[in-house]
């Protein structure tokens, strides 16, 4: 891999950092009022305790400071204090994040493992019945909304029973290893199904238009003119071709995800990265609100950056000078 | 050149139609692709089919290079029927005959290396060890005036007459007694034309092969065509020798592609043929 093309896309992502540091830090201080409104409400709290107490967390300080001091903080991993839990943002974020990574990352595989099969096999059976049912079925979860199917997956937990509806681990599971290790899979099970199937069909889409684009090519008729076996046709010769515009997708894919998953988080209580921010958003709780954004931020843009990578080791073309 | 008794290709009132349906209805209609084709050509020979666009010409080249099947009547490779073959014969069929298309970028695997591209006919029809193969695909290079060095190029590297190298190359590393060549000139400029009819030339004299040139372009293909079968709404309406046709046209449609020929290059031609 060329060194010089990973130097560029870090520092370009470095900046984007930064901006959009920047820019969520100034919309969290535009919106009016802060964390200690409710205290101040509570006429037992007298109003200098309420400015100390504002004062101890640095909220009376100016706009510029206090960014200042937010980044030394991020710089030491800590990324501001959360006034509701009075802890680093840091130490919150972690476990939270490796919770909503599992979360996307399982339905992310899922989602291109099913996607990849169905896009290439109605792509191929072009006039029938097959394909009319793939199609109908891709534009009736199109259509449907997230928040719908989230609540019906819920609806079908809560009433079947079948599924535990919500959290990520049993009550009762104090199990280390592989007893753990299957009661996370089983709670994992519903929550990655819903979250790949509200990104399936467009994946799906994309990957039967790119296919056919493909299917069409003359160099798709010679190879059939000797005679190749449809299979081999199939996931050798086109697919590889048509990978392209699928890879760079995979990064978008990655981002739909993420913003889909904060809502299915908050609905089938995943304890990820969700949840957390809905509370610290209702509370007032700035920092938090800015870690989470800027977690999301990341983890947007190393999905981009591994489609980008990947593109790069598959496409010859693009390594050419 | 010798001349076998029995025709490399041989086609029998072969007719092609498309059946459509209608967005939101039910209502079929057949499009007739070509119908009452008869031809034959022997082997070491060129026969030339010219017509405009939508006479048919490139859904008959599919259907001879057995990627369609036609609606009716029989092809006849050396003299054995092509048609409803099993799977097996079929696929041993396919080594016989060869197709050329217009685009020679768009023929080509923009992911493979040229002589990845030019081994695939070898590999999907599992002829030679890899060895074998790769040495079979850098002698095709030579034999369509590539240099060797370029093997491990892609097709986006090389011009546009040289991927219409690579895929003469390719379509003749299973040395197919038949090349259909649909509009295989038309993408390229003048010069480029002149020398891949040449080097087509070469080729037929030096392993006798047999060609079936499809064009738009009657004064291009007739410079080596033995005879030229003039197509038109799906029906051949003339077929004769080439110096034939250009002397004693009967067919009006016939006149008019002829008329249609500059007369620079109708005396060029004359010359020629």
């Amino acid at each position: 891999m060329n060194v010089r093309f990973l130097i560029r896309r870090f520092s370009q992502a470095a900046v984007l950092l930064a901006a959009i540091s920047l820019f969520s830090f100034a919309l969290v201080q535009v919106a009016p009022g802060d964390f200690f409104d409710q205290v101040r409400m509570n006429p037992r709290v007298s109003a200098q305790t309420v400015e100390g107490l504002r004062a101890e967390y640095g909220l009376d300080r100016s706009f510029p400071v206090r960014y200042g001091l937010w980044i030394l903080s991020a710089l030491r991993g800590e990324f501001g204090i959360s006034l509701a839990y009075n802890a680093p943002v840091g130490n919150l974020l972690i476990p939270r994040a490796r919770n909503t990574l599992l979360l996307t990352g399982t339905s992310t595989v899922l989602a291109w493992l099913l996607a990849i099969p169905i896009g290439v096999w109605s792509a191929t059976n072009r006039r029938k019945f097959s394909r009319r049912s793939s199609e109908l079925a891709t534009s009736t979860l199109l259509t449907i909304p997230d928040l719908l199917l989230f609540l019906c997956v819920l609806l079908f937990a809560v009433r079947s029973g079948w599924f535990p509806s919500g959290g990520m681990h049993s009550a009762e599971n104090e199990g280390h290893g592989l007893s753990q290790l299957k009661d996370v899979a089983w709670h994992l099970l519903l929550p990655s199904v819903a979250l790949a199937l509200a990104t399936l069909p467009a994946l799906v889409r994309h990957v039967r238009s790119a296919m056919i684009e493909v299917l069409e090519s003359p160099f798709i008729l010679a190879a059939r003119s000797h005679g190749i076996p449809n299979f081999r046709l199939l996931f050798r010769f086109a697919l590889p071709v048509a990978a392209n515009p699928l890879i760079s997708l995979f990064g978008f894919s990655v981002a739909t995800m993420l913003s889909s998953s904060l809502l299915l988080e908050v609905i089938l209580s995943w304890p990820g990265l969700g949840p957390l921010l809905v509370e610290a958003t209702l509370n007032k709780d700035v920092y938090v609100v800015v870690g989470t954004v800027m977690l999301s931020a990341v983890f947007l843009i190393a999905g981009n950056l591994l489609a980008d990578m990947l593109l790069f080791a598959a496409d010859p073309r693009i390594r050419v000078e | 050149m010798t001349t076998s008794p029995v025709p490399v290709l041989e086609v029998r009132n072969l007719g092609k139609e498309y059946v459509q349906t209608q967005a939101f209805s039910r209502t079929r209609f057949t499009v007739r692709a070509f119908e009452n084709i008869n031809l034959a050509v022997r082997r070491g020979e060129t026969l030339a089919i010219v017509g405009e666009s939508g006479a048919g010409k490139s859904s008959l080249a599919r259907c001879l290079a057995l990627l369609e099947s036609p609606s009716h009547g029989e092809i006849l490779f050396e003299g054995e029927s092509a048609l409803d073959l099993p799977k097996r014969e079929l696929f041993l069929m396919r080594r016989k005959t060869q197709l050329i298309f217009q685009n020679p970028t768009a023929s080509l695997n923009p992911q493979f290396s040229a002589v990845e591209i030019i081994a695939e006919p070898l590999r999907i029809q599992r002829i030679g060890t890899s060895a074998q193969q790769h040495d079979r695909a850098i002698e095709m290079m030579e034999l369509v005036g590539l240099s060797p060095d370029g093997g491990s190029k892609r097709p986006l590297e090389f011009s546009g007459g040289q991927r219409q190298r690579l895929v003469i190359a390719r379509a003749l590393t299973l040395e197919p007694n038949l090349l259909i060549l649909d509009e295989a000139l038309s993408n390229l400029d003048r010069g480029n034309q002149e020398n891949i009819l040449q080097l087509l030339d070469d080729l037929q004299a030096a392993h006798s092969l047999t060609y079936l040139h499809i064009s738009h372009d009657l004064p291009l293909v007739s410079q080596f065509a033995d005879e030229v079968a003039v197509m038109r709404s799906g029906r051949i309406v003339e077929h004769k020798a080439t110096l034939e046709l250009f002397t004693h046209p009967e067919h009006s449609y016939s006149r008019h592609l002829l008329g249609a020929m500059e007369q620079s290059e109708a005396t060029w031609l004359g010359q020629s043929a």
